[in-house]
Formats: structure tokens, C-alpha cells, sequence
């Protein structure tokens, strides 16, 4: 299956939108705050991403704090039938999203935008299927977004932090993807079949797929490309 | 050396693109056989020339260096898929049949098409790609049962994967603002998967080489091996200083020292990894 039948799924579901409120198991100083705009209009241009490279540094500071998001209702509240060695690759996966949101966090400073808000009503996370699936199109997502966007780091130390980070997202993946069904780690769904290249996608493509997980609404107008 | 079972093997996965010729052959002859194979190298070929100009002797040499990992991991793979093992020469194969040969046949297959893909892209910059090396697997004896020593085999492809993944990402300060960033993040990615299924398959493979809690990821500098096999690779993965932001206890969350270290892999210069790779080298 791949990331994006899975996401289109989901999005296509007629699943009632409940809102997401915090998350149990949260840690304190990382809540997500809710969007201070509330109710949207369809005219809303949305949280500007930004540009340059500070752009692109919150562009992947949202992604983070969706993945951290995500794995920390996980961990909090385990799919049933979720084996002990499944919740401790789970938790490590949790821990290295934190650090990197939070690593994106300082890096921005006072440059960072406000937290988002994440909209999880389409996972369900009792279930295995709908938390694998969820995963691994989350860290598929996250390995072509960084693969994406390299090329449009200025800075180089941000280039090194951002290769820091993306193969410890595609080791993620490819656990996650062994996890659901053993030697799909780099299956062609990700990886071409002719040039044997990973997937990259451009900052609008990623984030097009994102936003059906991010109650925030976000402009990636002015994103580099 | 028989490589026609590895052949057919990756050909069945890989039936449109594969074609069958001996490994110890220069594989670029066929190339310019295939339109798709040969677009791409020359929409980055064009865009390298407009973008580099001055730069192409470094870029080159930065493609030639990947070229010679992706050859080291494809003979390697290809090798292992072939072997047999028990006495006399029976046809056990070395790589357990099913999903264990499936992944490797997946691996091999991939760093076959990365080392045509950069034959292809020296090519259409108009640099000539470097020759494959004689490889000695065994390390001048230092792995005497490689072949024969599926725990062996897999400790030292974890090592090639992970050493594989570091030399990409020393790279990649080299090629910033250039298109093929894109492509070296693209296979440094793919690398970064094989490692983590490798990682698994050690796991899930008990054997006396296996140390610590092994995890699809590089947690400080565990190696996770028996023995001084590998320590090499792992140098400054013990990092938790990133871009002068200390990670462990992170603005006062919980992030141990191993969760610091494992979510930000380390790079490695060109000649560290040229130390890494030398003794499966034949001068």
C-alpha cells in the first residue's frame, strides 16, 4: 500500500471530525497549543510558513511536531495486541521525534512559529492496521519531504542537521514497514524500481498531504521551490 | 565464480531492468539500450554543467567515490546470494531462502541500480566512471568464513549499510545548492533503510557475534558486534551536540543520551570511510 492511498483513504473516509484535544502522556513545555484562530474561514490564508531557509526550518519543525504528536498518543494509549517489543521501538521512535521538534524549536528561536495544531480523528488508535498505516505514511512522508527540500538549504549546517535527520526517519520507516509486513522495508512504493532512488517531494507536495493531519492551517506559499 | 543464480534471482524482481551479464564485466555497455535509463542522467547532466562548471572535477570525484561503495555493496551482495555453505559444498545457501534471501536480493538489486544510475550520471557529465576494484571480502583473511557464516555476513553488511549511510552524508555539505543533492539524498535514504532491516534481521538472528540490544538505529557508539569488527564505523556517533544544541534533556524533556545519539545519525569524511572500506580493497 502506499503512503499516499493510504492518506487519500483516510481522507476520503466520511469520518466526522471530532477535535483533537491534548494528549495524555504529554510532557510538560511541549504541548501543542491550540490555534489561537479558532474557527476558519474558507478565505483564511493561513499560518504562513515562511521563507528562505527559516521557512524551510519551520516547514520541518511542523512535520516534527506532527510525528511527536502522533507517537505520543501511541505510546500513550497502545493499539491492542501491541507486543512489548513493538511499544519499545514505538517509545524510541517517540523520543527521536520529540528531540528533533524540539531541536527545530531552538534552532528557530524566536523565529519559530506558533505550535500547530494536529487533527487525528481519522486514526484509529486501537487498532493496529490504522496505527501502522499511519506510521509509516508519516515517515515516508517525512524521508521525501527532507529528500525534497535539501536542495533548497542555503545554509550548510542546516543541510548537515537536516541529513542528520532523515536517515534516522527512513530507519524509522523502514522498522515500521518490516513491523507491518517483514521485507517491505524499501519496497517500490517508496523506492524506484529503476534508479533504486528513495522518493523526494517539493514542500507544497508534503504539505498537501500533511494538512489532512494539521487542524492549522498552513500557506506554504512562500516556501522556496 | 557462478553469478547466474544471483542474476536470475534479482532479474525475476526485477524483470524490465535487469540485464544478464557477468559482474566482473563493465556493466556500462548495455546502458544506452534503455530511453528511461537514459533521461535522467541527462537532465542532471545538463543541469550540472549549468550549475557547476568549475566544480566538476570535485563533484566527479565525490560521484566516483559513491560508485566504488555501491560496487563494494553489490559484489558483496551478489557474492553471499551465490554462496553455498556445508561440506562438502552443499547447496545450502548462505542466506536462509524466503524472506531473508528476498531482502537481500532487494538489496543487491538496489545498489545495482544505484551503481548503474551513477555510471550513467559520471557518464553524462562526460567523466569517465572509475573501475571497480578487485574485492576481498574476506579482508585478507581477517573474515575467513564471510561466505560461509550468515552471522558474519550480516554483521558486516550492517557495518557496510551504516558506514554507507555516513559517507553520503559527509558528502552532502559538498553538493549544497546543487540538483544532485536531491539524488545523493535519495540513495543516502535507501541506505538508511537496508541498514535498519539489517539491523532487524541481526536481531532476529541470534548468534554469539550479536552484543547489547541491537535496534534499527545507531544508539552512541555501539557497533553491536563481538569483537573490535566495525568500531571504525561508528567513531563520533556519540554526538549529542547538534548545531551547538545539546539533545540529551532537551529544554528539560526526558530524551536519555541514547535517544539523543540515535535520532541524529553522524556524517563521515571521505577518508575515514576510504580507511573503513581499504582492507576489502585489493591494491
Amino acid at each position: 500500500m502506499t503512503e499516499t492511498s493510504t492518506l487519500e483513504k483516510a481522507a476520503a473516509a466520511n469520518v466526522s471530525r471530532r477535535r483533537f484535544f491534548g494528549i495524555a502522556g504529554m510532557m510538560a513545555g511541549a504541548g501543542l497549543l491550540v490555534s489561537a484562530t479558532g474557527c476558519k474561514k474558507s478565505d483564511d490564508p493561513g499560518l504562513d510558513v515562511g521563507g528562505g531557509d527559516n521557512g524551510i526550518l519551520n516547514y520541518a519543525y511542523i512535520l516534527e511536531q506532527l510525528e511527536a504528536a502522533f507517537y505520543i498518543q501511541v505510546v500513550a494509549t497502545p493499539y491492542d495486541g501491541m507486543s512489548v517489543q513493538e511499544l519499545g521501538i514505538f517509545t524510541q521512535i517517540r523520543d527521536h521525534e520529540i528531540a528533533h521538534r524540539e531541536f527545530f524549536k531552538n534552532l528557530l528561536a524566536n523565529a519559530a512559529l506558533a505550535a500547530i495544531e494536529v487533527d487525528f480523528s481519522k486514526i484509529f488508535f486501537k487498532k493496529r492496521t490504522s496505527v501502522l498505516d499511519t506510521a509509516i505514511s508519516f515517515e515516508d512522508l517525512g524521508v521525501s519531504a527532507y529528500n525534497g527540500v535539501g536542495h533548497l538549504i542555503k545554509n550548510v549546517d542546516y543541510l548537515s542537521a537536516a541529513s542528520k535527520i532523515v536517515s534516522v526517519e527512513a530507519r524509522h520507516a523502514a522498522t515500521l514497514r518490516d513491523i507491518k509486513a517483514s521485507g517491505t522495508f524499501a519496497a517500490q512504493d517508496v523506492i524506484n524500481s529503476v534508479t533504486g532512488l528513495d522518493t523526494q517531494r517539493s514542500p507544497q507536495e508534503v504539505l498537501a498531504i500533511a494538512q489532512q493531519f494539521i487542524k492549522t492551517k498552513l500557506n506554504s506559499l512562500n516556501l522556496p521551490s | 565464480m557462478n553469478f547466474s543464480n544471483i542474476l536470475s534471482a534479482i532479474a525475476e524482481v526485477d524483470p524490465e531492468v535487469f540485464e544478464r551479464t557477468s559482474a566482473r564485466r563493465p556493466i556500462i555497455r548495455k546502458w544506452m539500450k534503455g530511453a528511461a535509463l537514459t533521461a535522467i542522467p541527462l537532465a542532471l547532466g545538463g543541469l550540472f554543467n549549468k550549475a557547476y562548471g568549475k566544480k566538476t572535477d570535485a563533484i566527479s570525484d565525490i560521484l566516483n567515490f559513491a560508485l566504488t561503495l555501491e560496487y563494494l555493496e553489490r559484489d558483496f551482495y551478489q557474492l553471499a546470494l551465490n554462496a553455498s555453505i556445508g561440506s562438502p559444498a552443499a547447496n545450502d545457501p548462505l542466506i536462509p531462502p524466503g524472506l531473508d534471501q528476498q531482502a537481500i536480493i532487494e538489496i543487491g538489486g538496489h545498489e545495482l541500480k544505484h551503481v548503474r544510475f551513477l555510471i550513467q550520471t559520471l557518464t553524462s557529465m562526460g567523466v569517465t566512471p572509475i573501475s571497480k576494484p578487485t574485492f576481498d571480502f574476506t579482508a585478507n583473511n581477517t573474515f575467513p568464513n564471510i561466505f560461509s557464516d550468515y552471522p558474519t555476513f550480516l554483521a558486516v553488511a550492517q557495518v557496510f549499510e551504516d558506514t554507507g549511510v555516513r559517507a553520503y552524508k559527509g558528502a552532502m555539505p559538498l553538493l549544497v545548492g546543487n540538483s544532485l543533492l536531491t539524488t545523493a539524498l535519495q540513495i543516502h535514504s535507501t541506505e538508511g533503510r537496508h541498514a535498519a532491516h539489517i539491523r532487524t534481521t541481526r536481531r532476529d538472528t541470534p548468534s554469539n557475534l550479536n552484543t547489547g540490544t541491537i535496534t534499527p538505529w545507531v544508539v552512541g557508539v555501539q557497533t553491536n558486534i563481538s569483537g573490535s569488527i566495525g568500531v571504525s564505523s561508528y567513531i563520533g556517533e556519540d554526538n549529542t551536540l547538534q548545531n551547538n544544541i545539546q539533545i540529551t534533556g532537551i529544554n528539560g524533556l526526558q530524551i536519555t543520551e541514547d535517544a539523543a545519539t540515535a535520532s541524529f545519525d553522524e556524517p563521515l569524511d571521505a577518508t575515514s570511510v576510504t580507511a573503513i572500506i581499504a582492507p576489502f580493497i585489493v591494491p
